[in-house]
């Protein structure tokens, strides 16, 4: 076969993947959505039915920076990062120390530059975790790995939750305590009104950095040699060893780019809710933004945006209706989505071959 | 005749497997103060643990049947454990008022509460099992946890169930489901796990088990975990043995979740949330995936450890001890303290072919 026939063979196979064969399904599925949000419309009105499409673009925009920073780290070495949700409660809490002194020095521009120390800080974290507890197990059972993401995960909650009082010298200074924390107001709340919608600028700013970090992270992967070296790990580790790829140093990276951008969520969140809960509060959101990324089909960028979104606003409208309903409807929304299609909305199914 | 040669010969087969469970089971009582040979040394607080630690056992068991044998990845056993649980309660709290019978109806309808609340988890497992068909790996693990969680959003909605049955008109039946009383927690119930009744029943699923992995039917499963296609062209039913390990592991999870319900005598949907099905998946890996021994070790040990770090004054760190020494672990052993070795009176001797 010549290299032009194989070209050709493989556009084919792409072509035939990407036709719509079954695009009476996607018909049905658009009407199904499209009739409840005429039923939600129509029992609660358009201006209501608005104001929760913005609280759910803010929710699913803090969804996407969590969910990107899961799937990148799955997309490479294949490992559920339980401990993900605690590197966003720890970048969240970092934010919250800075923010504390930045206002205590009246420094100008102080939300951007707790930002990026924050990221900076929590990269550094979650890199070295990955040196400790991920790097010794690489080629060992991939489910070891997941039990110590999961030890990982519980000692940086049960850690961090310890209380200042009771830890010895060196220790007290770094634990954050159980109790309730209010974040530093880094930006001023103004709220807007536009026909009757409520619009936060601290919502804004959500939705524009998470815009610029997703289109910072496309460029990385897509356009950079860095990049160029993780989408070479992520497919063929034992081909990368031999042209010469430093798998380690790729890897680690992602950890930092991956734990950086929890770490931008968690400010962001804290930002928009102006208080930390205690050490326990990246349980839930992690979850719901692994099971966003999963919903966007696992290892794919673009899917975990797309998930994430989707999961955001979803919930929004649910909560708005009763609030239990809200917690199920993501998982419901799961389920019937991975029936239908089993790798996720933009996720690759591949077929096993013997 | 026959039939006492037939037990004569069973004991002479498992006399030390006999031997051990009774040996325990009298240490136990003898510490308890039952058998009055030296003052009581367990109070109800080490007894209470002491059936978390057998409850456990039937948990991680049951879990290892899934994960372990058969390959597949599941992390939402808690939610069959929740269906258990309360099917069980709902039978001697609401449906009939078991504290007020005499001695052995009592136990006849305890034990008859604890079969349907493990059918009833088994049908829920057989529903799970059917998406195996088409998912397998991290997505199926997903689908598990979404389940798990479904089941505990459900029960927390009981109220809003209540007064939409209301609202059809169905009054009885939405006056049941009121009284599960989801988002306060099923309170009163009978303290009926006793000890002895705790541990029988963790001896037998061991034995289930044990003598279900050794079967035919075992064999199957053990196939599919090793290799999915070479066991298809082998003409096993790869869907039919998923869905029985499925089945039959959510059985005994609903049988263990009625036991608990009746040793804590307090129910809420939160007591079963991700965060517990996680604990099961911990000490199946720390025990070995594919080792009943494992299992049953990892699960006794990891019960005490947090209570025994509590009772040496190490309240403060205990959660902090517990998974340190989990990650570090994982790290010497990968694949768990006992890998997929047993006790050699778990397994059935062969007979010589000649």
């Amino acid at each position: 076969m010549t290299k032009k026939q194989l070209s050709d063979s493989i556009n084919n196979n792409i072509l035939t993947y990407n036709k719509l064969t079954n695009w009476k399904k996607y018909v049905i599925i658009s009407i199904i959505i499209l009739f409840f949000l005429f039923l939600y419309i129509l029992s609660f009105g358009i201006q209501s039915f608005l104001q929760q499409l913005v609280n759910g673009i803010q929710l699913g925009s803090i969804y996407a920076l969590i969910a990107l920073g899961y799937t990148m780290v799955y997309g490479i070495v294949r490992l559920i990062n339980f401990a993900h949700g605690d590197l966003f409660m720890f970048g969240a809490y970092i934010s919250y120390f800075l923010g504390n002194y930045f206002i205590a020095h009246n420094f100008h521009y102080s939300f951007i530059i707790v930002l990026i120390l924050s990221m900076a800080f929590t990269a550094l974290l979650g890199m070295t975790i990955e040196r400790i507890a991920y790097r010794p197990l690489r080629f060992k059972p991939r489910l070891a790995a997941l039990i110590t993401a999961l030890g990982v995960s519980l000692f940086l909650e049960n850690f961090f939750a310890l209380s200042a009082d009771n830890v010895p010298f060196p220790l007290n200074k770094i634990v954050f305590g159980p109790r309730f924390l209010a974040f530093p107001a880094l930006i001023v709340p103004k709220t807007y009104n536009l026909a009757g919608i409520s619009i936060n600028n601290i919502k804004i700013l959500d939705l524009i950095i998470t815009v610029i970090l997703m289109i910072l992270l496309q460029y990385i992967v897509k356009k950079t040699m860095i990049g160029k070296a993780m989408r070479a790990v992520a497919f063929n580790k034992d081909a990368c060893l031999m042209m010469g790829i430093n798998i380690n140093n790729i890897i680690s990276i992602t950890f930092g780019i991956g734990t950086s951008l929890a770490a931008a969520a968690g400010t962001l969140f804290a930002l928009t809710y102006g208080q930390l809960g205690s050490p326990y509060l990246g349980i839930w959101p992690g979850l719901k933004a692994f099971i966003a990324a999963v919903l966007g089909g696992i290892g794919s960028i673009p899917g975990a945006m797309l998930g994430s979104y989707v999961m955001g606003i979803s919930e929004t409208f649910a909560t708005s209706i009763n609030s239990n309903f809200g917690y199920g409807i993501a998982f419901v929304i799961l389920i019937v989505v991975l029936i239908f299609k089993p790798a996720g909305l933009l996720g690759k199914f591949t077929k096993e071959k013997v | 005749m026959k039939i006492i040669k037939k037990i004569i010969n069973l004991i002479k087969k498992y006399y030390k497997f006999i031997l051990i469970t009774v040996l325990v089971y009298l240490l136990v009582e003898i510490l308890n103060g039952t058998i009055p040979i030296v003052p009581r040394l367990l109070n109800r607080y080490y007894m209470q643990i002491l059936m978390f630690a057998l409850i456990n056992i039937i948990m991680t068991v049951s879990l290892n049947l899934i994960n372990g044998f058969t390959g597949q990845f599941s992390i939402g056993h808690a939610g069959f454990m929740c269906i258990g649980a309360y099917t069980s309660a709902y039978f001697t709290t609401i449906l009939f008022k078991a504290a007020k019978m005499a001695y052995f109806p009592q136990l006849t309808l305890f034990i008859f509460s604890l079969i349907m609340g493990g059918l009833m988890a088994a049908i829920a497992g057989y529903l799970i099992g059917l998406p195996t068909l088409k998912l397998k790996g991290d997505y199926l693990a997903i689908i598990t946890l979404a389940f798990g969680e479904i089941v505990r959003s459900i029960v927390r909605a009981s109220d809003e169930i209540a007064a939409f049955l209301k609202q059809i008109g169905l009054v009885q039946y939405s006056e049941t489901i009121a009284k599960i009383s989801g988002p306060r927690g099923l309170s009163t119930i009978p303290a009926l796990s006793k000890f002895w009744l705790v541990y029988f029943i963790a001896i037998l699923s061991v034995i289930i088990m044990r003598n279900f992995i050794y079967s035919t039917h075992g064999r199957a499963c053990l196939s599919i975990r090793e290799n999915e296609v070479a066991a298809e062209t082998m003409g096993i039913n790869t869907t039919r043995y998923k869905i029985i390990a499925f089945s039959m592991s959510a059985f005994f999870a609903g049988v263990g979740g009625g036991l608990f319900a009746h040793v804590l005598r307090f129910i809420h949907p939160d007591n079963f949330s991700f965060i517990k099905s996680i604990d099961y998946l911990i000490y199946l890996y720390a025990g070995g995936m594919g080792s009943i021994t494992g299992s049953i070790l990892a699960a006794t040990g990891l019960t005490i450890l947090p209570e025994f770090l509590r009772v040496i004054n190490f309240q403060q760190w205990r959660m902090v001890i517990y998974p340190l020494l989990l990650i570090i672990l994982m790290l010497r052993k990968p694949e768990g303290i006992f890998g997929k070795r047993e006790f050699s009176f778990l397994v059935p001797k062969r007979k010589e072919v000649n």
